[in-house]
């Protein structure tokens, strides 16, 4: 018992402690960057910690360029709060929490899709509006009229990857590679399987790791590599397609590489030869070196802020306020409107609107929730992105 | 061909598994506690290296000395901060402990390198052997990997049987008690073992980075317990165990990766842990240790 | 009565209850009068899953001094089986508590069943072996609940753990979609259900602690040896504390899984076992009301602060290693006692200045 009462009493004191700190040092934190009266309070969470958390940091960092840009402009106001989901269901949930604890009116997250499908239900049950930067899970838009995506679906990417290789002479022997744990990827390579069957390909292997043993993926590649596979399809990130890659170049293996937007930013993964990414293709929404002002301006501004060069989560980030604020001035919401007005009036302008962002021009929505994006496709040639047809 | 192909990449992730639990089952053997901080010193070892050679551009051995020299000197800073304080508490509460600083060297490691994965540049600048006309790959991490781990594991087998430390350590390990009753510093003993263990988990991380390239905070979490598994199978404790377990989980691994399922493969991997240990309780190369009234 | 007001374990477990009931009054209406946050009601119902969670794995480790390293496993078969339970029970049981008590009885059973399987082979085995392979039996569980399909569609309910696409038909849905997990999934976790989850866990732990069966455990945990040699059957009371902690967690997981719209296996991983550990460890071993007591503050402590982003997790490592230290370091206890006792002098000192 005396041990019990020494624990307790050690754990309050932290614990009031930290309220003291916290409650001194949150006051700028929560309300940043600029605590105006009168700024429509955002919401976001996503992986800011963990394993996931280049996605949620990158989001994190995008969404808060472009409140700052927005803010500098004058007129229309945006707050911004980012919250720690460890891209895990339950602490989704108490994010989410705390964000509508602090008086959030447009969720403006999650960044990863299964903490999503969480916040989704919680959204379409309270009426907040949803709009997901980088969620890219068919099931997350399912759970209510008032959840949108910038990013394209799973499903989507998997069909236009077997479309264009069945339309492009890429190969005659198809392997993929994909992660059975991860959603992003399963949904993927599920339609992926579906549409290859429908066009006709040879696929001749199907290889899959999972979250715990994906430090080595060896084996998979030299599956591939048995199997005779000339065009590899590699639905993940770019964390694990440079494992893929740089083991294949060490044991001579060259097939034409083909991935998806998570594979965007492989080119920046630090330490990372980019010799090894030549003649890889992917389908993405956003190229850093694209030489548009705007992309020029974003990267620029990324880059000084963070170090590093932004991939498609930081643009699908920006667009997100982008498209928020558009939305809001078109409707002409304001600040001291309840989330659930406000909630009625951005499902108005975003099934009717036309948005024009990093990640693509003229976007629109169906109801759904699904956005209208055409996934372009890009080949690395000398360590820059070329647009193929 | 291909089946001489996975045995050798089993092999050469299974020789990674085998030197994190050498580090494993040395602390275990010693201090009888489950270290799970371990496979987090491997992280800090691979980081270290890498801002050495990409930040230093020093040359890769001397990023492996810096590695070994800063992950002893956190073993032995972690031994006497977190865990020498709780010596003769119950073992639980020590791994309680462990995991928490397994939790504070990840978070901290988040902060000061960011969260960003590290693609590390291999310190292996050997050509990799082709044979059969391309049909067989040997990378030069493959050999330098497997070249090291026996090194150690010999290395490690002349230390406990040959010198005084050495000794010292396996009397510890037998029994504390009359070990501190023979005049052996009971505390020193366990704080080398720290640092050896922790010297070794340096070098782990360097090999395990170059035949992986992945580097970020979490990168040691998985490895780390496929490696306790691997000590445990081998037979905790031993050391040519350790050895054994490690490769033998590595190509197992592998071959149900190949063969099998590469989804079901971390359940193949246990539920053969279990049958072995249902088999032998004490693992492959363990002492069954018999309980006296 | 007098009788009973003497008996020292009576006592004992009616402060548990007492704390518990008192504990949950106050929070049910605080939450019903809407002084409550929107975090706080949020805690409350993974609370009460994870107040279970600890209390259970603590008949384990505190009472049968067994190491288990796979306690989120059986949490996952309940979260999971539970899922499917409540979904199928859609059409045919209308009352949402009904079925949620429904779900919860049938994914205890189940998970109490693997249980049952899985303790024939481990309880062979001892200390940190049994750890092993606990841990190893969690990994399994979460690799095979990841690779689960589980459907229905006209011709009823089917199930498979193969990437090969499952037949469903013509408006078949998923219920649980391989490495997606569960989405879409009815809310039908409640606090007052909660609650009562945590008294019937309390109540057949503490039976448990305290029967003759119970101090049968605890001579085995103390001394195998000596146990059996006074012809205690060591392994049918082992087993049976395995069983019924995986029956309770499997319970909890289904309360747990029908909390939130949507969840995946990783959930159940290796972390998640060890937290509930943490739980159980800091508490005190062996200490029912400080698991309840650890499981709260723990799990709300991370949320607490948040205020420090990126400082938070980091904190909260200094803080556990710190608690350990305080409360199990012999040397830190006396450095703490010898302060305490100046500190106290000091001020005793002071009030005689002031006295005189």
């Amino acid at each position: 018992m005396k041990k019990l009462f020494a624990f307790v009493l050690a754990v309050m004191m932290v614990m009031s402690m930290l309220a003291g700190c916290g409650a001194s040092e949150s006051a700028p934190a929560a309300d940043a960057p600029v605590a105006e009266a009168g700024a429509i309070k955002l919401g976001m969470c996503g992986p800011l910690t963990g394993g996931a958390a280049v996605y949620g940091t990158a989001v994190q960092a995008g969404m808060e360029i472009a409140v700052e840009e927005i803010n500098a402009k004058g007129g229309l106001q945006f707050a911004l709060n980012c919250q720690d989901d460890e891209h895990d269901t339950e602490k989704a949930a108490n994010a989410y929490n705390t964000l509508k604890d602090w008086g959030m009116q447009i969720m403006a997250g999650p960044v990863t899709t299964a903490p999503s499908n969480v916040v989704a239900g919680e959204c379409a049950n309270d009426q907040i509006f949803m709009l997901t930067p980088s969620a890219s899970g068919a099931s997350v838009i399912e759970y209510g009229d008032n959840i949108f995506q910038i990013c394209f679906t799973d499903p989507n990417q998997g069909t236009a990857s077997a479309d264009y290789m069945a339309t492009h002479d890429l190969g005659t022997t198809i392997g993929v590679i994909y992660d059975s744990s991860d959603v992003y990827s399963s949904g993927i390579f599920d339609k992926f399987m579906t549409q290859a069957e429908a066009n006709g390909l040879n696929v001749a292997c199907e290889a899959s790791f999972t979250g715990d043993n994906k430090s080595d993926l060896t084996t998979q590649v030299t599956q591939c590599k048995e199997a005779g596979c000339d065009v590899v399809f590699l639905p993940f990130y770019a964390t694990e397609a440079a494992q893929v890659l740089t083991y294949a170049d060490k044991i001579g293996y060259k097939p034409v590489f083909f991935g998806c937007d998570g594979m965007d930013g492989i080119l920046t993964v630090e330490g990372f030869d980019p010799a090894l990414a030549e003649g890889l293709m992917l389908l993405t929404p956003f190229s850093a070196d694209a030489e548009d002002e705007a992309t020029k301006s974003f990267v620029a501004k990324f880059q000084e802020k963070t170090g590093i060069v932004p991939n498609q989560f930081a643009a699908d980030a920006y667009d997100v306020i982008y498209a928020l604020a558009q939305a809001c001035e078109n409707a002409g919401v304001t600040a001291d409107m309840s989330a659930t007005d406000i909630n009625a009036k951005l499902i108005e302008q975003f099934t009717s609107m036309t948005f024009d962002g990093l990640t693509g021009a003229g976007m629109t929505w169906a109801a759904t929730g699904e956005v209208s994006k055409t996934p372009m496709a890009v080949v690395i040639e000398n360590g820059v992105y070329v647009g193929v047809e | 061909m291909s089946f001489l192909q996975y045995l050798i990449n089993g092999i050469s992730i299974g020789a990674v598994y085998a030197i994190i639990a050498l580090g494993y089952t040395m602390v275990y053997g010693i201090a009888k506690m489950l270290n799970f901080a371990h496979g987090d010193v491997i992280m800090v070892g691979a980081y270290v290296s890498y801002c050495v050679t990409s930040y230093l551009g020093m040359p890769a051995i001397v990023s492996i000395l810096v590695a070994v020299v800063a992950c002893t000197v956190l073993g032995i800073v972690i031994e006497g901060l977190a865990y020498k304080p709780l010596r003769g508490t119950p073992s639980l509460a020590v791994l309680i402990t462990a995991i928490g600083v397994s939790y504070f060297l990840q978070n901290a490691a988040q902060l000061i390198f960011g969260s960003a994965p590290k693609n590390f540049k291999s310190i292996v600048t050997m050509q990799p052997l082709t044979l059969f006309g391309g049909g067989l790959t040997i990378t030069g991490e493959v050999i330098i990997t497997i070249a090291i781990c026996v090194a150690i594991m010999v290395g490690l087998t002349l230390f406990t049987s040959k010198t005084r430390m050495g000794k010292a350590m396996r009397a510890v390990s037998e029994d504390r008690a009359a070990a501190q009753l023979m005049g052996i510093n009971v505390n020193q003993t366990i704080s080398l073992t720290f640092a050896i263990g922790s010297a070794l988990a340096a070098v782990a991380g360097v090999l395990l980075c170059s035949t992986v390239p992945t580097l970020m905070p979490t990168t040691g979490a998985m490895p780390g317990i496929r490696a306790f598994t691997a000590a445990v199978f081998g037979g905790i404790g031993s050391i040519p165990g350790a050895m054994l377990g490690g490769i033998l989980l590595g190509i197992i691994e592998t071959f149900s990766k190949a063969y099998i399922s590469t989804q079901f493969s971390d359940a193949i991997v246990f539920s053969v842990l279990i049958i072995i240990l249902l088999v032998k309780p004490a693992g492959l190369l363990g002492k069954q240790i018999q309980e006296k009234v | 009565m007098k009788k009973l007001l003497k008996n020292k374990t009576f006592l004992a477990n009616s402060r548990i209850y007492l704390t518990v009931i008192v504990a949950f009054l106050v929070m049910f209406s605080l939450s019903n009068a809407g002084i409550l946050s929107s975090s706080w009601k949020g805690y409350l119902v993974p609370i009460c899953a994870y107040i279970s969670l600890a209390v259970s794995l603590n008949l384990l480790v505190g009472i049968c001094g067994e190491l288990s390293l796979g306690h989120a496993g059986f949490m996952g078969i309940g979260a999971f089986s539970g899922i499917i339970f409540a979904a199928l029970l859609k059409d045919v049981v209308v009352s949402d508590t009904l079925r949620l008590l429904l779900a919860m009885v049938g994914g205890g059973l189940l998970a109490g069943i693997v249980g049952f399987l899985i303790g024939i082979p481990v309880l062979r085995l001892r200390g940190d072996y049994l750890a092993i392979v606990t841990l190893a039996f969690g990994e399994i569980m979460k690799n095979i609940i990841g690779n689960l399909y589980a459907g229905v569609d006209e011709n009823g309910f089917h199930m498979a753990i193969t990437t090969s696409k499952m037949a469903l038909g013509e408006g078949g849905k998923y219920i649980i979609n391989g490495p997606m997990g569960a989405t879409g999934v009815q809310k039908l976790a409640t606090f007052p259900m909660g609650f009562l989850l945590v008294l019937f866990t309390l109540f057949v732990v503490l039976n448990l602690i305290n029967s003759k069966e119970g101090r049968a455990i605890k001579a085995v945990r103390d001394n195998r040896i000596a146990a059996e040699s006074v012809g205690i059957n060591v392994t049918a009371f082992r087993m049976k504390a395995f069983v019924v902690s995986a029956f309770l967690a499997g319970m909890a997981g289904v309360l747990f899984g029908l909390n939130y719209s949507s969840i995946t296996a990783t959930k159940f991983n290796f972390n998640t076992s060890i937290n509930i550990l943490v739980f159980v460890v800091l508490g005190g071993m062996g200490n029912i009301l400080g698991s309840v007591i650890s499981a709260t503050i723990l799990y709300v402590l991370p949320e607490a602060m948040r205020s420090l982003e990126d400082y938070r997790m980091i904190l909260y490592a200094v803080v556990l290693i710190l608690v350990m230290l305080f409360t199990w370091s012999p040397k830190v206890k006396e450095i703490v006692s010898v302060i305490s006792a100046k500190l106290s002098g000091i001020f005793k000192k002071k009030e005689v200045e002031t006295n005189g």
